[in-house]
């Protein structure tokens, strides 16, 4: 078209006229991709009876979102994927055994209570899958802390893995008795995911390997991961609940949910600081909490409660830790005050 | 080594459309449509009536209080004196003017005998009467600038960050025209009294950079080239004080606050010419890009020349082309009609026809805190945009809603697609109005008490 424009339909709105690539929906595919290793392992250790829970778990979250936004006539927005994220990351931290029947119930809460009651995406308070999993826990309490033990057979085929041995996590005899468990199992043993626990959380390498790739996306910065991961370590170096200390504190790393907990619960970003220095509040608080839950409670894992409490703590964090004003020098800023 | 400053984004640049295409100088058009309003301040007044006959660089336009004059860009016959559709929307007076394609110099336009031996108040009295403002779109006056600087200024920052992407004329500028850009540069030392200026230039135009290092040895200029980190928006006029000098202006305040004065690259050369030749600043170099046209360039042309002219010079616009911008995709205007024309302050044209802007049906808040980094005044915007939804005026002053420069980083990078930069003017408006309310109340308040009293 040239010499006469006037038939050029145009749309005039507010800058900036360009966007970048990347939106909601591509970060929480990214998300489900980092979660691939650690669910891969999962179904290579304890059958693909894991894959089905994760199936049916996705499922669960994307139709619970549907129906409540069907009934309440609001837009549908389960193409950004945030509802299929949380739905994955609940069958992570479920046992492979818990009846499927349980993980709808535990979506439900996740989804319909903790998410869209408060407002839907960006609005709920405390992360929906951690939430889902302690109402699954306070509800259902043993099926949702037995868990098959991955070293009596290889069972990639087993849709049933309940007829498998139970055993303790790791998580439940690093308190009672390290020495046992560090002759059940290495440390090489908890990093691989040759223990039991959770579907999810019991290689530490996939989780690592999940992070590392959330980090390279850029989908996660490092402050909160390695405020929680490093403050657990430092905590259990020093305080260590059975000899070497090192060893503990190996086990207290790669054992139970931190991995998990730390690269895709912590980082979640509605219930997390919106500033830097706020998310290494909040990976310190973590990690505080989850030594003392470990140490002093009665649960023998504490990165579940840890993060929902901390999730509680986000407002006054993001309240107190605001980035300094441009243009105002903080030593003068103080000076002045005085 | 190279600097840069805290936040921002990287968005692809696009640069490279244009950057490799020398400006050209576009065919002289038939008709000029020249604004009265090129410059921040208020709209200069028409001195020219309908059937006067004027000549290139004869004064139009004449400022009052803050402002710049404005010239004519050919020769010719006033063909109306009406307000026209402009750049920034809406209509204002216009001088439009027939060429006559005789391109005669007006008798206005006189170079001064040896310009190196010019005093600092007559330079300044050159800027002035050339209408040289900030070309890189903020269109202040550039006179105002140098005269209220004079004294508190230690550092000159001359602006070659072109950060925004597509734009590339600055680029060519200083691979062409090294000389202009350092020459102006001399100038700027001498009125403003300092020992050396400094250039700062991303780094993704390293030719320029050693280009302008070339000439800067040639001539032995007082004058450093400071390389940039790429990163939008750089060339905020804040953002590059702090990058070269490491020091913060002031909420509120302008560079000279802190020594500094900002000058486009673009400004630089017009103060050349007006300085070397007299001629004001009637012709401005336009970056024509965007996925709608259908060769991208870069044109030199009168100011005043309809758009229209522009698009014609690159083989036209692509079927389907839904939006145009005057200036940068990240600050710029959308046009709502192509019925407009070049002026001072438009550094490119752009034209897209394909996806360049992804909006969503249900912008949502993941409070991912991207924006939070990008934001180059430490603002928080994902508050800011609550409290704007929320009309909660009080909170918006207590986040520094009017820090806000409008950048458009945060609406960029937000993966839920709010309308962040948008909001934000009607944020900033509600506090205006706020403000005005309160001290309106204030004085009534006032009045009712003296008429107590009395």
């Amino acid at each position: 078209m040239t010499g006469d424009y006037k038939a050029l339909k145009l749309i005039a709105s507010s800058n900036p006229h360009i966007r970048s690539n990347e939106d909601t929906r591509s970060l929480m595919l990214d998300v489900i991709i980092a979660l691939c290793p650690a669910l891969a392992w999962s179904i290579y250790r304890f059958g693909f009876r894991a894959l089905i829970a994760a199936a049916v778990s996705v499922g669960a979250a994307i139709c619970w979102e549907w129906l409540y936004r069907k009934l309440l006539n609001k837009p549908q927005m389960f193409g950004d994927l945030s509802a299929a994220v949380t739905g994955l990351l609940l069958a992570m931290v479920c046992p492979v055994t818990l009846p499927y029947w349980m993980l709808i119930v535990g979506n439900f809460f996740a989804i319909v209570v903790v998410k869209q009651l408060y407002g839907g995406l960006g609005k709920n308070f405390m992360n929906p899958a951690l939430a889902g999993r302690a109402a699954l826990v306070a509800c259902y309490a043993s099926q949702m802390t037995s868990w098959i033990d991955p070293a009596s057979g290889w069972a990639p085929l087993s849709l049933r893995g309940a007829d498998v041995v139970t055993a303790a996590t790791p998580m439940a005899q690093i308190g009672e008795n390290f020495a046992g468990l560090t002759e059940a199992y290495t440390a090489a043993d908890l990093f691989l995911g040759n223990t039991g626990g959770s579907a999810g959380e019991v290689s530490a390498l996939m989780l690592l390997l999940g992070g590392a790739y959330l980090i390279f996306r850029k989908v996660i910065s490092w402050h909160i991961p390695a405020a929680y991961i490093g403050s657990v370590a430092l905590l259990s170096l020093l305080f260590p609940g059975g000899n070497p200390a090192v060893q503990y504190m190996l086990y207290s790393v790669f054992g139970g949910g931190l991995m998990l907990g730390a690269f895709f619960m912590a980082t979640d970003y509605v219930t997390s600081p919106v500033t830097k220095k706020g998310q290494i509040i909040f990976g310190v608080g973590c990690g505080l909490l989850t030594v003392f839950i470990r140490k002093f409670g009665s649960f023998p894992e504490g990165v579940c409660y840890s993060i929902l409490l901390m999730n509680c703590t986000v407002w006054i964090i993001d309240r107190a830790v605001k980035p300094t004003r441009f243009g105002v020098d903080k030593s003068k800023k103080e000076a002045a005050k005085k | 080594m190279a600097k840069a400053f805290f936040g921002g984004v990287h968005p692809n640049d696009m640069k490279a459309a244009t950057n490799e295409k020398a400006i050209e100088q576009l065919a002289p058009p038939k008709q000029v449509v020249i604004p009265m309003s090129q410059h921040f301040g208020a709209p200069c007044t028409p001195i020219v009536r309908k059937g006067d006959h004027v000549k290139i660089g004869q004064k139009i336009g004449e400022f009052k209080g803050l402002g710049a004059p404005i010239h004519a860009s050919v020769s010719g016959t006033v063909a109306a004196v009406e307000p026209r559709p402009y750049s920034m929307g809406g209509n204002i007076m216009s001088v439009i003017i027939d060429n006559d394609f005789q391109d005669e110099i007006s008798e206005e336009v006189v170079a001064p005998a040896d310009p190196d031996r010019l005093s600092v108040q007559e330079l300044v009295e050159i800027v002035k009467n050339a209408g040289v403002v900030g070309m890189g779109g903020a269109t202040f006056p550039t006179h105002v600038k140098i005269s209220g600087g004079i004294g508190q200024v230690d550092t000159v920052i001359i602006n070659g960050a072109e950060c925004e992407p597509y734009i590339t004329g600055d680029h060519r500028a200083m691979l062409e025209r090294p000389e202009e850009i350092v020459g102006g540069c001399c100038y700027l030392a001498k009125m403003f009294g300092v020992s050396k200026v400094i250039i700062g230039v991303e780094m993704n135009k390293q030719n320029g950079i050693d280009s302008l290092n070339r000439c800067i040895a040639e001539l032995k200029a007082p004058v450093v080239v400071q390389p940039l980190h790429t990163r939008y928006p750089q060339g905020g006029e804040k953002q590059l004080c702090q990058a070269v000098t490491g020091k913060q202006v002031p909420p509120g305040g302008l560079p000279s606050a802190i020594g500094c004065a900002v000058f486009n690259i673009n400004s630089v050369c017009a103060i050349y010419r007006a300085v070397t030749t007299g001629m004001p600043v009637v012709r401005k170099v336009v970056t024509v890009s965007g996925s709608g046209v259908v060769e991208p360039k870069n044109i030199e042309c009168p100011i005043g020349t309809p758009v229209a002219e522009l698009f014609d010079a690159c083989g036209g616009l692509k079927d389907g082309t839904w939006k145009l911008v005057a200036g940068g995709p990240m600050m710029g205007m959308a046009q709502y009609t192509a019925d407009i024309s070049v002026t001072k302050g438009m550094g490119s044209l752009l034209a897209f026809a394909e996806k360049e802007n992804k909006v969503s049906d249900n912008p949502t808040c993941i409070r991912c805190g991207r924006c939070v980094e990008a934001c180059p005044m430490h603002l928080e915007p994902l508050y800011l945009y609550l409290f704007v939804q929320k009309k909660r005026v009080d909170e918006l002053n207590d986040y520094h809603i009017m820090d806000c420069m409008e950048c458009g980083a945060c609406a960029y990078i937000c993966p839920g697609r709010l309308h962040l930069t948008q909001s934000f003017k009607a944020g900033k408006q509600m506090v205006k109005d706020d403000a005005a309310k309160k001290k309106a109340a204030a004085e009534a308040a006032k009045a009712a008490e003296e008429k107590k009293g009395a």
